[in-house]
């Protein structure tokens, strides 16, 4: 295996050049947005120093009780970021059923992966579970973002169908099937973009890093592939548990639309 | 058929008794935003009122399912939906949404014939007119074949020709048939003309009856 070359602090510090290059470009060009790719910048170096130097106490001092709390920190923070992400007023109900999904979603497709496709031992090695876990919650969160504005829009949009449906004696899971599978197609097709591009057009991150750090490629490839897969069904899980169960808010006992 | 007692729906219907017979054609006039659709929303339950009772064939519908309901009491609104896909898919929505037996051709024409729909059945439905649309949409209805057919303006995108073809259609096919037809209408002239019993709301109160209830 090759030797891994380790960058020296100039090296890195060589590479802000290109943020150098971004800002004389929009200076250039006139585009006032300085500011944010400054902001950008200090914000993804900090967090990335501050979450090094954290996963290398996690790494050293491996808990079971640390690794599951920071799954619940990255679930807690996923969750609130969708709220925060979709532009959108929602329901007390629907809130509770985004963090129902996104929780049930994306722990059993971690612990499957886990304990049945990776078995890795200790079950808690925060080595991988951590990395694997946000993943899942990170591309689970992105998934579901997109599935609640395409249903809440969906409902909003086609109100008048809905109502005519229900109208002709159709139950609220009929009057709104069309639009629930729009929802959850949105949600899941960039994952399944993403797939097709692999390996040709980019090479994913987890991958590269772990090229970049000497390990075999078809090592790399493996992981990736089980990686890809098992994003898919975390995303999949996640968004069809909250379609599903998200549907039902907009409407009452009596099967009547409640927006 | 329909019995409301002391029904309050918001302050937009304040209903103290009234009686809707059976398989009869009834109308209900009044001026708009007097709470005319409102009341045949109630009927089918697409909205619940807030005090009193309404009963169908003597049972509360608050104690009916209301899809079960919906499915015998079917509700054809003022701008009706199309669906996309033909004038077949159209016709056929209503079974497939109220879980009836589809039909054949045979008899998806003759209710575009009941209707005055003279189109291909594989036409794209969201090209027609709006008259059209609600032709196609009122020969979903009938294709249903529910007890009570609740029209909210079956006719106000037709031509006045048209408006009283289709209407003395759907007046004669429910007599033939023993259905119970209301439908909110802005023409007195309609009313007169083919209501067995009128109602008349005004400002959310119902008014008085016309015409000898049987039901």
């Amino acid at each position: 295996m090759d030797k891994i070359i380790s960058l020296q602090i100039w090296q890195l510090a060589s590479a802000y050049i290109f943020i150098v290059l971004l800002l004389l470009i929009v200076k250039l060009r006139g585009i006032p947005r300085e500011k944010e790719i400054i902001i950008a910048s200090i914000r993804m170096t900090l967090q990335l120093v501050l979450t090094g130097y954290i996963l290398m106490y996690l790494f050293e001092n491996s808990n079971p009780v640390i690794t599951v709390l920071v799954i619940v920190i990255m679930e807690v923070f996923a969750v609130y970021n969708i709220y925060k992400r979709v532009k959108l007023t929602l329901s007390l109900k629907l809130k509770k059923i985004i963090a129902i999904a996104m929780l049930t979603g994306t722990t059993s497709s971690l612990l499957f992966f886990i304990f049945v496709v990776i078995h890795i031992s200790p079950w808690y090695d925060p080595r991988y579970f951590i990395p694997i876990a946000g993943m899942f919650i990170g591309n689970s969160m992105t998934g579901i973002s997109l599935g609640v504005s395409r249903l809440v829009d969906g409902i909003t949009d086609n109100r008048h169908l809905i109502e005519s449906a229900l109208m002709l004696g159709a139950s609220p899971k009929n009057a709104s099937r069309e639009i629930v599978n729009n929802a959850f197609d949105s949600a899941i097709l960039p994952t399944i973009n993403s797939m097709v591009g692999m390996g040709i057009v980019f090479l994913p991150g987890m991958m590269t890093g772990q090229i970049l750090s000497g390990i075999s490629p078809i090592t790399a490839i493996e992981y990736q592939i089980a990686i890809m897969l098992g994003i898919l069904g975390s995303v999949a899980l996640s968004v069809i548990l909250f379609v599903q169960m998200g549907y039902k808010t907009f409407f009452n006992n009596e099967h009547q639309l409640n927006i | 058929m329909f019995q409301l007692e002391n029904v309050k729906y918001q302050d937009i219907l304040d209903i103290t008794q009234l009686h809707i017979p059976s398989r009869k054609i009834t109308c209900i006039v009044g001026e708009s935003g007097s709470g005319k659709t409102t009341l045949l929303r109630l009927l089918n339950k697409m909205n619940s009122y807030t005090e009193g009772e309404i009963y169908y064939n003597n049972n509360p519908i608050s104690q009916i399912d209301s899809i079960s309901l919906r499915r015998e009491v079917v509700m054809l609104p003022q701008t009706p939906a199309i669906f996309s896909g033909t004038v077949e898919d159209n016709l056929l929505m209503g079974l497939k949404f109220s879980e009836k037996p589809l039909v054949d051709q045979k008899q998806l024409l003759n209710i575009l014939e009941i209707v005055h729909l003279n189109k291909p059945l594989k036409e794209n439905a969201n090209k027609l007119s709006g008259g059209e649309k609600q032709r196609l949409a009122l020969g979903r209805v009938i294709l249903m074949n529910p007890t009570v057919f609740l029209l909210d303006e079956p006719s106000s995108a037709l031509d006045e020709k048209t408006e009283k073809t289709i209407i003395q259609q759907l007046a004669d096919y429910s007599k033939q048939n023993h259905k119970t037809l209301i439908m909110v209408t802005h023409s007195k002239n309609i009313a007169k003309t083919y209501a067995d019993y009128i109602i008349e709301i005004n400002n959310g109160k119902f008014i008085k009856p016309k015409g000898e209830s049987n039901g």
